[in-house]
Order: C-alpha cells, then sequence, then structure tokens
C-alpha cells in the first residue's frame, strides 16, 4: 500500500514537472510568435507586458477568466463545453511519451510513436464536437473543413513517420533517438521532412493552411460561438499542438537531445537543452512560415494532401524499405 | 512483472485524469470570475446580424464524406504498415514482397479514384 501511495506522489510530481514548462512553454512561444511576425512586418510586437513583454500571453489568458461565457441557446450544452477540454487535454496528454533525454520521459512505452498518432488523431474530435454542437453555420462549415484537412494530412504524417521507423526499427521514441548517433534522419530522409513540415502545418490549422479559421469568409470557424475560457482552451489546445508536432519532429528527425556532434563543448550542453533547441528552431521556421505565405486556397490544399504528397510518401517508403533491405542495412533492435 | 509493464500506462492515464481536470479547472474558474448578463440577441446563433434562416445543420458536399472513407482506407494501410516496418528485418522476402504487393494493390485502387475524380475539389 505505502509503494502505491509514493508511486502516485512521485508520479505527480513527474507529470506536474512535464506539464508546468509545457504550458509556460506554450505562452513563450506565442509570444515568440507574435515577436516573429511583427519583425518580419517591421513592427515591435507586444513589448510591453513584463520584460520584452514575455509576459503578455499570461496577461491575456487572465484578462480571458473575467470574460463572459457565451453558451447559445441552440447549442447541444454539454458537448459544447467538453469540446475545448478535449481539445487541450489531448494537446497535453501527448507530452507523456516524448524523451526529453535518456532517461528523462514520463512514460518510456515501447509503441510511443503508435501512441502520439492515435492522439493527435483523436485531435479531430474537439474540432468537430465543437463545430456540431454549436448549432450555427459557422463553426459547422468551419469544422467540416477543419476535420477533412486534418485527416487528409494525418495520412500524408504517417507515411513519412513509417519511414523512421524503417530507419530505426522500433515504435519507442527512445531508441528512434538513440538510432541517430550517427546522422540525424534529416539528412537521409531529408525530402520527408519537408513534407512533415508542411503537412505539420496543414495538420495544426497553421497558415497558409489555416482556412478553417479564414476570417474573411468563416468568421472563426469552429470558434466563432465560443467566448472565454472556453475559447483560451483551444487556443491553448492548438498551441500545445504545435510545440507537440515540433517536438515529434525533432525526435523523428533532428536527433532528440543528441547534440549535433558528439565533441567536447557541444555535448556537455544538458540534453534536454538541445531539445528545446531544437524545438525552438522548428517553431521559429512555422512563425516565418505563417509571416511570409499567402493563404492556401482550399482546392489546391486538398490536392497537395492527397495528389502530391499521399503519393510521393507512399513512394518513398517502397524506396526507403527497398534500399534498406537490398543493401541489407536495417536495423536489428528486436 | 506485468504491474511494471502496466506502470507506465498508469502514469498516462494519471496524466489524462488531470489534464481534463486542468481544462474544467479553468472553466469553473470562468464561470466563478465572470459576469453574466445573457440575452436573447446575444444567446441566439452568430450570423452576421441578422436571425438565422434556416437549420444551421444543413446538407453538405458530400466530398467531406468521401475525404472522411478514403483516410479510413489510408489510416489502416498505415497502421498496418507499423508493424511491417519494426519488423522487416525478421520477415525476410516473403514478408518484403507480399507488402509491396499489397500496396500495389492499394495504388491501383488510388489510381482508380484519382481517375473517378474522387479527389477533385472544384
Amino acid at each position: 500500500m505505502k509503494d502505491y501511495i509514493s508511486f502516485l506522489i512521485y508520479d505527480l510530481l513527474k507529470i506536474l514537472a512535464i506539464l508546468v514548462p509545457v504550458l509556460i512553454a506554450v505562452s513563450m512561444i506565442v509570444w515568440v510568435d507574435r515577436r516573429v511576425w511583427g519583425a518580419v512586418q517591421l513592427r515591435k510586437g507586444p513589448n510591453v507586458v513584463g520584460p520584452f513583454g514575455l509576459l503578455q500571453t499570461i496577461a491575456d489568458a487572465l484578462k480571458y477568466i473575467f470574460k463572459e461565457i457565451i453558451i447559445p441557446v441552440r447549442a447541444n450544452k454539454v458537448i459544447f463545453i467538453l469540446a475545448p477540454v478535449v481539445t487541450m487535454s489531448l494537446a497535453l496528454v501527448a507530452w507523456a511519451v516524448i524523451p526529453f533525454s535518456e532517461k528523462l520521459v514520463l512514460a518510456d512505452i515501447n509503441v510511443g510513436v503508435l501512441y502520439i498518432f492515435a492522439v493527435s488523431s483523436l485531435g479531430v474530435y474537439g474540432i468537430i464536437m465543437a463545430g456540431w454542437s454549436s448549432n450555427s453555420k459557422y463553426p459547422f462549415l468551419g469544422a467540416l473543413r477543419s476535420a477533412a484537412q486534418m485527416v487528409s494530412y494525418e495520412v500524408s504524417i504517417g507515411f513519412v513517420i513509417i519511414n523512421v521507423l524503417l530507419c530505426a526499427g522500433s515504435l519507442n521514441l527512445v531508441t528512434i533517438v538513440n538510432a541517430q548517433k550517427h546522422v540525424w534522419y534529416a539528412i537521409p530522409l531529408l525530402p520527408m521532412f519537408v513534407v512533415y513540415f508542411i503537412s505539420a502545418l496543414a495538420e495544426t490549422n497553421r497558415p497558409p493552411f489555416d482556412l478553417p479559421e479564414a476570417e474573411a469568409e468563416l468568421v472563426a470557424g469552429y470558434q466563432t460561438e465560443y467566448s472565454g475560457m472556453m475559447y483560451a482552451l483551444f487556443w491553448l489546445g492548438e498551441y500545445a499542438n504545435i510545440l507537440l508536432l515540433c517536438g515529434l519532429g525533432s525526435v523523428l528527425f533532428l536527433g532528440g537531445w543528441l547534440p549535433p556532434f558528439d565533441v567536447y563543448p557541444l555535448n556537455a550542453v544538458p540534453a534536454p537543452i538541445w531539445l528545446i533547441l531544437k524545438i525552438l528552431f522548428l517553431f521559429f521556421l512555422f512563425a516565418m512560415v505563417k509571416a511570409i505565405v499567402p493563404r492556401y486556397r482550399y482546392d489546391q490544399l486538398m490536392r497537395l494532401g492527397w495528389k502530391v504528397f499521399l503519393p510521393f510518401s507512399l513512394f518513398w517508403v517502397i524506396l526507403t524499405s527497398a534500399f534498406l533491405y537490398f543493401f541489407n542495412l536495417l536495423p536489428n533492435t528486436l | 512483472m506485468l504491474l511494471e509493464y502496466l506502470q507506465n500506462y498508469l502514469s498516462i492515464l494519471i496524466f489524462l485524469v488531470i489534464a481534463i481536470g486542468l481544462g474544467f479547472a479553468f472553466i469553473i474558474v470562468n464561470f466563478i470570475c465572470a459576469p453574466s448578463h445573457p440575452d436573447s440577441e446575444k444567446l441566439s446563433p452568430y450570423e452576421c446580424g441578422f436571425e438565422p434562416f434556416s437549420d444551421s445543420r444543413m446538407k453538405f458536399d458530400v466530398r467531406f464524406y468521401l475525404v472522411a472513407i478514403l483516410f479510413i482506407i489510408f489510416d489502416l494501410e498505415v497502421a498496418f504498415l507499423f508493424p511491417w516496418a519494426v519488423t522487416l528485418s525478421k520477415i525476410g522476402a516473403l514478408g518484403f514482397w507480399s507488402m509491396m504487393i499489397f500496396l500495389s494493390v492499394l495504388t491501383v485502387g488510388f489510381i482508380y479514384e484519382w481517375k473517378s475524380g474522387a479527389l477533385d475539389w472544384e
């Protein structure tokens, strides 16, 4: 009995040690996003609240707490309230398997990649629930678009992940990172890394693929009827998801916590720092894309997903597996 | 032994409970702190300033449905590829070639969808 209690307390501490940094990181990357966006447009961006405006996001979140909650009369109330909670909690819970260093991982399960794939697929439920339960036109159309877009790019992300699995020979994220000791998979699988990056943009409804929220046509997409903290939860979930896909990208392609070269000053830096730097680098690219690329049209978006990325990544799976198979380079980890 | 194996999954479960609790906590704090002055205009569905014309759960383009069906097919295929990709070094020529045949059958279906216009958005 005592064992269970100590395990529980230890586990709770570990969860807090992931949850709190992720939440702080989310508020920080929102700030980074707005600053990068501002810098590209030769503006300052948020710079008033706190040093360099760092506390801007926290001030925004506090503001949301004091905003009135509006639940439309025609809405399905239970689903309406559940939808933002589902979106946010799914985006957070996927962090349980991301390894910050060889030992620093909450749940070192042997099907880590499959778990992340499953949780991020479930993310679409939050959006469908929001759009359907609002019982209003714009959220409904926004949710349809968003769901179709997310599932389309989910498929190509799946094929991209298969490529990494072929090279690493394991579904465990720690093993995948360790398999990149000699070369990061971004180098041999560079085309797949590009496909992953662009699919991740579409998966998280980021510009240039932010059609579900195209404010010129759909007001705010599936979030139209939401206000106050429930709106903020969607936004929190969205950024937690972006951060997660940056984290997954660093783990699968950029060697996770490994330093770029295993030489003295670089490998003395603590492992989690490298992971954080890589996530920041990927997020910087996300922010730059948002700032400089114009929005896609919906038919172009679907064509890119189904007619370009899907056949291309499928072809690359065949290519990678044939290459590894015929040159006897398959990993032997089982 | 089994318990140790399941411990990791228990951690995920606890994490999920905490994350859901956190979400509800935010909403409850919002309910307590925020003012509430509802009126019928505020609570009606948003439609650019006028009364909603018709039921909002209207007919929608069949292509969204088609995309969902295609997604199921391809996502199952991906799920099928996961164990294959991990064990490819063990299953040898038979495993490799049978998956190639499976993929080529799927490619034929994909080409058919493409030609019949299921992937076109006008």
